[in-house]
């Protein structure tokens, strides 16, 4: 009876320690709605596929609140394991030597594979170091297109299978639209710095700031006032003036979205994850997916646009079981299944080749035109030192900088030269600040 | 003078210990992120910590060398001077029209005060829909007169739009104490006035608001340190401080350049200069304007 009992608490202990024994990963992020849900399905599928780790997902709010909460936790020792941390914040977690553990390093520790060449390039360069080290895990990236409503297209006279190739044509177009009355409005777009300014600045191969776009190290400048740019903001404000142009609002410019959505707008540029957002919305029209406009007498080869979103940082000062774990789950969110369906339900860029490559193979592209937009988009061409991406310290700080000097243009306290270089002007104070504090 | 019961305690700890509590709370709570924060305003950080140079008053100079500062700064007493005014105005005008109800004043009342149970966050969200630019309603009756309302452009409209939204919220508040002040003026100060000829309006102002001058001055304080310090959820939720900073007052910068920018030296800057001044303006008040209230 005794070596009963005694049994039978000792298996009791053994399988509670079994139990106990999964070591917990924690993860901070900062994906809300049904991307959230997605993420957590993710996780809990790792879950399920073994049983030594749990990976703990944490909403934590927006990108910013969610970097913030991680900074914070970090200096109260509290850190998660893993952050989601957007692209803006990049110079800031580059800068923090001694919080992140490089994936590159973290991958080789624990002896995962880890290809850099099996990541598409694009995505790749935006986050390794000057030696070519991926330094934080891509998740979540995408990269502006322009999504245009074909319905409207038709009631403006216009063929809705041909969308605007360049800036001359979104003008032509819009022109249509507003003057047969399809819609109120041609065209808006949503994040102003990033679709209107960075992104166009990589089209066209100008330079957005000195030393590689930031990428050369500290001591860089913005750029950003050339012709290129002066011209595109003149246009902007003199299409708005015409009523082709509706501004969608600072930051994301969420008002973006509720125009196209309206059918106010007949075109609106926005983040290729915005897409599931686009078909939700667009009950009462069918919707068109395109590459982003160029102006065909600055380029005839437009390049590679730049992207978005979000990479997974690992944060120092966990023990080894904890990186194991969250080397395993890296290998695992890399698989070309998992990045297939996370990038195929969200619109996010697939962030491997093979991912690619298996959404081409399950024929997903074809079945789900314009679905393969923006993989186009990123994949065109030999990426320049200009189109690499953008890498600046504080940047967060800098972007509402630009949306200021749009809205001193846009209500007409400045023209787009004045407005520009007082942009390029607070922007480099801020840059200095961030220097001299790193 | 009269010859009082005291009851004396000898411990000397006593006091102390009684105090206790609420030093503690002022302690921790006050004292010490105040603390901090004057810390860090003089010293420049890097956002994880690593890196901690004192750079003494950088900060400040460089605070007051930026022209958009000091236009936040009058943002700020406008903005400021507007939901101060706005809010006791209008507090005082419902309070002076309930308490001349007699039998549907508690409902009055009741209504009144609920917008006061609204986080300020909600009451931002309230009026940013009510006056969003492509699906609110009240851009389109502004639309009938001409107005073509837009506060994500135009900084005018963006001012009014969270003055409103700040003022609304603290309405309650202040008919609140409003109307407690008014049931308190003794009645037959108000018989003798009437006794005397004098009609409801003139009765009002030279025996009511008179009267009413130490809650008046407490409402004051208190709606200045509002619109100062707990504005915040407000501007976050309808503006952002745009367009082009137009309502970035001092309050929203410091989350701003802190939260959002990682700045931590320059918000700490701020939000020390922020808290000197909103203890110059109690002072002032308690020192120049106290002397005229009559208690």
């Amino acid at each position: 009876m005794m070596k009963k009992l005694v049994l039978a608490a000792a298996a009791v202990a053994l399988s509670a320690t079994t139990s106990l024994a999964a070591t917990e990963v924690t993860w901070w992020h900062a994906m809300g709605g049904e991307l959230g849900k997605k993420l957590e399905e993710v996780a809990q599928k790792f879950n399920e596929s073994q049983s030594e780790y749990k990976v703990v997902p944490t909403y934590k709010g927006t990108y910013p609140e969610t970097l913030n909460a991680a900074i914070a936790a970090f200096r109260a020792k509290q850190q998660p394991a893993i952050v989601q941390v957007f692209e803006v914040g990049t110079g800031t977690m580059m800068a923090a030597k001694g919080a992140v553990y490089p994936v590159y390093k973290l991958m080789a520790d624990q002896g995962e594979a880890f290809d850099t060449k099996s990541f598409l390039a694009p995505v790749t360069g935006y986050y390794s170091d000057t030696e070519g080290n991926i330094l934080s895990l891509p998740f979540n990236s995408s990269t502006p297109i322009m999504y245009y409503n074909k319905d409207v297209f038709k009631k403006a006279g216009l063929d809705p299978e041909v969308a605007p190739k360049t800036w001359k044509e979104v003008e032509e177009f819009s022109k249509k639209i507003v003057t047969s009355g399809a819609a109120k409005c041609g065209f808006t777009s949503a994040w102003i710095t990033w679709v209107q300014t960075e992104n166009l600045s990589a089209i066209h191969d100008k330079p957005f700031g000195s030393l590689e776009n930031g990428f050369g190290g500290f001591d860089t400048k913005f750029e950003f006032n050339g012709d290129l740019q002066v011209k595109h903001w003149a246009n902007l404000k003199k299409w708005q003036d015409e009523g082709l142009f509706k501004y969608g609002g600072p930051v994301g410019g969420d008002q973006a979205a509720t125009m196209f959505y309206a059918q106010e707008c007949a075109i609106t540029m926005n983040s290729s994850a915005g897409r599931a957002g686009v078909i939700n919305n667009a009950k009462n029209f069918t919707p068109g997916f395109a590459p982003l406009p160029y102006y065909d007498d600055e380029t005839k080869e437009p390049k590679n646009s730049i992207i978005g979103g979000a990479t997974l940082w690992v944060l120092n000062g966990k023990d080894d079981a904890t990186y194991k774990g969250v080397a395993k789950f890296f290998s695992y969110l890399s698989k070309p299944e998992v990045q297939a369906d996370w990038h195929q339900f969200t619109g996010y860029l697939p962030i491997t080749n093979a991912a690619y490559e298996l959404g081409q193979s399950q024929g997903y592209y074809e079945k789900n035109p314009g679905s393969d937009v923006s993989i186009k988009q990123i994949l065109r061409g030999t990426p320049s030192a200009n189109s690499k991406g953008v890498r600046f310290g504080n940047f967060a700080q800098v972007r509402t900088v630009v949306d200021e000097e749009f809205q001193s243009l846009l209500s007409g306290q400045k023209d787009a030269k004045q407005a520009l270089d007082a942009a390029v002007e607070r922007g480099n104070t801020i840059l200095r600040e961030f220097q001299a504090a790193n | 003078m009269m010859d009082t019961k005291r009851t004396t305690f000898n411990n000397k700890l006593l006091p102390y210990l009684l105090l206790a509590p609420q030093l503690i709370i002022t302690l921790v709570f006050f004292i010490w992120p105040a603390a901090q924060a004057v810390k860090s305003s003089v010293e420049r950080e890097d956002p994880f910590g690593f890196s901690t140079v004192f750079v003494g008053l950088t900060h400040y100079k460089r605070l007051f060398a930026d022209p958009s500062y000091l236009d936040s700064l009058l943002r700020t007493g406008v903005f400021a001077v507007a939901v101060t005014l706005l809010s006791m105005g209008l507090g005082l005008a419902f309070a002076a029209a309930v308490d001349r109800l007699t039998r549907t004043s508690r409902i009055y009342t009741t209504l009144l005060v609920w917008p006061y149970a609204v986080a300020p966050v909600i009451a931002g969200v309230l009026w940013f829909f009510l006056f969003n630019t492509s699906t609110g309603i009240l851009p389109f009756f502004l639309s009938q007169f001409g107005i073509n309302w837009n506060h994500d452009l135009n900084g005018t409209h963006a001012m009014i739009l969270i003055i409103i939204a700040a003022a609304w919220k603290q309405v309650s508040y202040n008919f609140l104490f409003f109307l407690a002040g008014l049931q308190s003026v003794p009645h037959a100060l108000m018989e003798a006035g009437a006794i005397d000829g004098a009609g409801p309006v003139k009765r009002f102002f030279t025996i009511a608001l008179p009267l009413l001058s130490p809650t008046t001055f407490f409402l004051f304080i208190i709606n200045v340190n509002y619109a100062m310090f707990d504005t915040f959820p407000i501007v976050d939720a309808t503006t952002n401080g745009g367009p082009a900073q137009s309502t970035n007052i001092m309050v929203y910068k410091v989350y701003q350049d802190g939260f959002l920018g990682l700045n931590l030296g320059s918000s700490s800057a701020q939000s020390v200069l922020l808290m000197l001044i909103v203890m110059v303006l109690t002072f002032v008040q308690f020192r120049y304007v106290e002397r005229r209230v009559q208690y």
